[in-house]
C-alpha cells in the first residue's frame, strides 16, 4: 500500500509540475463544454432564400410577402431571372429558390389550379428536407388562404385528431440533449489520451527501466499510474456538471451520486483502454495515433450526432464495445428522464465488464522486462 | 539536404504500426460514415396502447408499425407504463389510441389518437411524431376518399448537387479535411517535438543543415502520405459511394496541395510553441480535433450557431477547405467561384509560416 502511495505522490508532482499541461487538462475542456455546446444543433432557424418572380400579380406578390414575414425566413433577393437564382445559389448566397412562374395568378382564378417550383441546396441532405418542409408549409397556408378568400370556403376539420406530446424536453431544446453528451466525451478523451501517453513516455524517455528494477510489482504500478487520472477526470465531471447546470440549465432529474458511482467505473474502462494502448506501443507517436484512430470511430459511432437505432445491424453490434455510447446513454437517461439503476443496469455491467477486460490485458500486456 | 529527407522516410515507414493506421484509417472512416452514419430515422422502437382494439385501431397500428420507420417493441396496457418503459430508454415513441376508435372516426368523424415522443433527444422526437402524423393522414385520405382542394398549388421540388439526398455527400468532404488536418498537423508537430524531447534536435542544430531545410526535410514526407491519403479518399468515395467530381479534378488534387501545406505550417507551429510530445499533442487535440469536427460545418450547419461563434468558425482553416472540397466536387465550379477561400487559406499559410520562422529557436535553453 505504501508503495502505491509513493508512485501516486510521484505521478501527482509530475502532472503538476508540467505548466503547459495543467490549463489543457482542467481549463481547455470546459471551455470546449461551453463553446461546443453551442454549434451543436440540427435545427435551422433561418434559409436564406431567393425569390424569382415571373409573374409579378398581386397573388405573387402576396405568397412573396408571405415568405417574408416567416421567422424561418430571410428573403436575400429577389429576380425575373431563374439563371441569377442559381448562380446565387452555387455562389453559396442563398439556400433556396422560390421560383413563381408566369401566369401564376391567371391559373388560380381560370384553372383553379397552379404551380411553384422550388429549388434546394441538396449537399446537406438532412437540413435540405427540413427547408423544404418549412417551405410547404407557407405555401399550404397561403393555398388554405387564398380558398377562403376566392370561394369562402373552410376546411373541415380532419376526422382523426392528432395531438403530440414531447415528454422531458417539452420545449425540445438541443442544449438539453447535446450537453451531456459533450461532457461524456470531454472527459473521455482527457482520460484515455492521458493514459495512454503515460507509461509509453516512460518508455520512450527510457525512465521505466529504473521502475522495472525496483520491487515495485506490476498491479502496483498500474494502480500509481491510473488513481491519478481517476482522480482529475471525476473531478472534471463534477465541474462539467456544475457548469452544464449553471448555463446551460440541464434538468437533473436522476440521483447525481448513481450518475458519479457510474462514472467511476467507466472511467476505469477508459483509463485501461489508454493503458493498453500504452503497453502495446512503444513510442508517443504511435500510441496517440493509435488512440486518435480509436477515439473518432468511437465518437462518431456513439449516438452523440446521429441515432444509434437507425444504424445497420453490424454497427450496433460494434456498438457492444464502443465505451462511449454505454455512458452517454446512461448520462441522458439519468439525467434528462431520472432513469434509476435498474434502468440502467445493462449499461452497468457492460461497462464492468469492459473494465475487468480491458485492465486485466493491460496488467498481462505490461512485461517488467524490457 | 536529400539525405535527410531520406532519413525521414525511413523514419516513418519503419514504423509499421503508424504506416497501417495512417493507411487504414481513412478506408474505416469513410466506409463507417458511409454505412452507419445516417441523419435519418430507421427502425424506431415504439409501444402502442390502444384503448379501442378494434378493426380500425389495429389496421392504422399494422400500417404504422410495417412502415420503415417504426418497430413494434411493447404493446401497453395502462397510462402508467409509459413512464417506466421511457426510462428503461429503449422505447422512443408511444401512440394512444382513445376509446371507441373506429366508432368515433365512422359516425362522428371525431377520433382521437395521442403521440407521446421521448424528446431528450430533440431532432429524433420531432421527426418520429412527424412520421407518424404522416401515416396517420395517408390512413384518414384513404378511408375517407381523397378531399380534393378546391384551387390546389402544386409544389415541384428540385434538390440541386445531391438529388437522392444521400449523407456520404455531406460527409466525404469534411473526412478528408479532417484525415488531411490530423496527419499533417499533428504528425509533424509531434515528430519535431519529439526530437526536442529526445535531444537529437541538439544534432540536427549543430549539423551544417539551415533551419529551413530542417522543417522542410521534415514535412516533405507527410506531404507526400497526406496527398496519398486524399486520393485514397476521393476514390473510395466515387467507387463505393458513387459521388461523383463535378469539377476539375486537378484543381481539386491543387487545393487539397495547399491545404496540406496549411496544416504542415500550422503542425510546425505548434511544435515551435511546445516543449514536449505530450503538450504538442494536446495541443493538436483540442485546438484541432473538436473544432475540426464541430466548428467547421462537416456535421452541423454554420449558419445556425450563435453570430459570436460564427466568426470563430470563420478562423478554421477548416472551414474554408470543406467549402472548396463541397464546391468543387458537388457544384463542379471553377477557380472564379473559390477564389476568395483560396486566398484566405494562403493567407492563413504565410501566418502560420511567419509564425513559425519568428519563433523557431536555433539554440536550445
Amino acid at each position: 500500500m505504501r508503495t502505491i502511495l509513493f508512485i501516486l505522490q510521484k505521478e501527482f508532482i509530475q502532472i503538476f509540475r508540467n505548466k503547459t499541461m495543467l490549463p489543457i487538462i482542467f481549463i481547455v475542456p470546459l471551455v470546449q463544454l461551453m463553446v461546443l455546446s453551442y454549434t451543436a444543433t440540427f435545427e435551422i432557424k433561418n434559409v436564406n432564400l431567393f425569390i424569382v418572380d415571373q409573374d409579378s400579380s398581386p397573388s405573387s406578390r402576396d405568397l412573396a410577402s408571405k415568405f417574408k414575414g416567416s421567422p424561418f425566413f430571410t428573403v436575400v433577393d429577389f429576380s425575373v431571372s431563374y439563371t441569377v437564382a442559381e448562380e446565387a445559389l452555387i455562389n453559396n448566397k442563398t439556400d433556396q429558390i422560390l421560383q413563381i412562374p408566369p401566369g401564376f395568378e391567371k391559373e388560380i382564378i381560370s384553372d383553379k389550379k397552379s404551380s411553384l417550383h422550388v429549388t434546394t441546396n441538396a449537399i446537406n441532405g438532412s437540413a435540405a428536407s427540413l427547408m423544404n418542409a418549412y417551405a410547404l408549409s407557407i405555401i399550404k397556408d397561403y393555398n388554405s388562404n387564398i380558398i377562403v378568400e376566392q370561394l369562402g370556403l373552410r376546411q373541415p376539420p380532419d376526422p382523426i385528431r392528432i395531438s403530440s406530446a414531447f415528454w422531458y424536453n417539452p420545449e425540445l431544446n438541443y442544449f438539453t440533449y447535446m450537453v451531456p453528451g459533450i461532457l461524456v466525451l470531454l472527459v473521455t478523451v482527457i482520460s484515455v489520451f492521458l493514459s495512454a501517453l503515460n507509461i509509453v513516455r516512460e518508455k520512450e524517455i527510457g525512465t521505466i527501466e529504473q521502475i522495472n528494477v525496483t520491487p515495485i510489482r506490476k498491479y502496483q504500478f498500474i494502480l500509481g499510474k491510473l488513481i491519478p487520472f481517476w482522480i482529475i477526470a471525476l473531478s472534471e465531471l463534477a465541474f462539467g456538471l456544475i457548469l452544464a447546470k449553471l448555463m446551460f440549465d440541464i434538468p437533473m432529474l436522476g440521483s447525481l451520486g448513481l450518475i458519479f458511482f457510474v462514472a467511476s467505473v467507466y472511467l476505469l474502462v477508459a483509463l485501461g483502454l489508454g493503458l493498453l494502448i500504452s503497453t502495446l506501443t512503444n513510442t508517443q507517436q504511435q500510441s496517440m495515433f493509435l488512440t486518435y484512430f480509436f477515439m473518432i470511430i468511437f465518437i462518431l459511432m456513439s449516438g452523440l450526432f446521429t441515432p444509434v437505432q437507425s444504424m445497420p445491424e453490424w454497427a450496433q453490434w460494434m456498438n457492444k464495445l464502443n465505451l462511449i455510447a454505454y455512458f452517454i446513454d446512461v448520462m441522458r437517461m439519468i439525467l434528462l428522464k431520472g432513469s434509476a439503476f435498474s434502468d440502467i443496469s445493462r449499461q452497468f455491467f457492460s461497462l464492468l465488464a469492459l473494465a475487468i477486460l480491458l485492465n486485466a490485458l493491460a496488467v498481462w500486456r505490461y512485461r517488467k522486462v524490457a | 539536404m536529400k539525405g535527410f529527407i531520406i532519413k525521414e522516410f525511413y523514419h516513418i515507414f519503419r514504423d509499421v504500426r503508424t504506416m497501417v493506421i495512417l493507411f487504414g484509417m481513412p478506408v474505416v472512416q469513410v466506409l463507417i460514415f458511409g454505412f452507419a452514419i445516417s441523419t435519418e430515422i430507421k427502425d424506431a422502437k415504439i409501444a402502442i396502447l390502444d384503448y379501442s382494439r378494434d378493426n380500425m385501431s389495429l389496421e392504422l397500428s399494422n400500417k404504422i408499425i410495417s412502415s420503415d420507420y417504426f418497430i413494434l417493441s411493447e404493446i401497453l396496457e395502462d397510462e402508467n407504463q409509459i413512464e417506466t418503459v421511457f426510462k428503461a430508454g429503449k422505447i422512443k415513441e408511444v401512440i394512444i389510441f382513445g376509446d371507441n376508435f373506429a366508432r368515433n372516426l365512422q359516425k362522428e368523424q371525431n377520433a382521437s389518437i395521442q403521440i407521446i415522443a421521448d424528446a431528450s433527444d430533440p431532432n429524433t422526437a420531432n421527426l418520429l411524431v412527424n412520421y407518424t402524423t404522416g401515416i396517420i393522414r395517408n390512413y384518414m385520405t384513404e378511408k375517407m376518399g381523397k378531399q380534393s382542394m378546391p384551387i390546389e398549388i402544386n409544389t415541384e421540388y428540385k434538390m440541386l448537387f445531391n438529388p437522392e439526398i444521400k449523407s456520404v455527400f455531406m460527409f466525404v468532404p469534411g473526412i478528408i479535411t479532417i484525415l488531411l488536418m490530423l496527419v499533417s498537423a499533428m504528425m509533424t508537430s509531434i515528430s519535431i517535438a519529439r526530437e526536442k524531447e529526445l535531444g537529437t534536435m541538439e544534432v540536427l542544430l549543430v549539423s551544417p543543415l539551415k533551419p529551413i531545410q530542417i522543417v522542410v526535410g521534415k514535412v516533405i514526407p507527410y506531404v507526400v502520405l497526406s496527398f496519398v491519403n486524399a486520393i485514397t479518399i476521393l476514390l473510395l468515395a466515387f467507387f463505393v459511394f458513387g459521388m461523383p467530381v463535378q469539377g476539375s479534378v486537378i484543381l481539386l488534387l491543387a487545393e487539397s496541395l495547399l491545404f496540406i501545406i496549411m496544416a504542415l505550417a500550422l503542425g510546425v507551429f505548434i511544435s515551435t510553441v511546445s516543449n514536449s510530445q505530450q503538450t504538442a499533442m494536446m495541443i493538436s487535440m483540442f485546438a484541432l480535433m473538436l473544432p475540426t469536427i464541430l466548428l467547421s460545418g462537416f456535421i452541423f450547419p454554420i449558419e445556425n450557431m450563435p453570430e459570436v461563434l460564427q466568426w470563430l468558425c470563420n478562423l478554421m482553416p477548416t472551414k474554408w477547405f470543406i467549402i472548396i472540397v463541397k464546391d468543387i466536387m458537388l457544384k463542379g465550379v471553377g477557380l472564379a467561384h473559390i477564389w476568395q477561400e483560396t486566398f484566405i487559406i494562403t493567407g492563413m499559410t504565410a501566418l502560420f509560416i511567419g509564425l513559425s520562422v519568428r519563433k523557431f529557436k536555433i539554440r536550445l535553453e
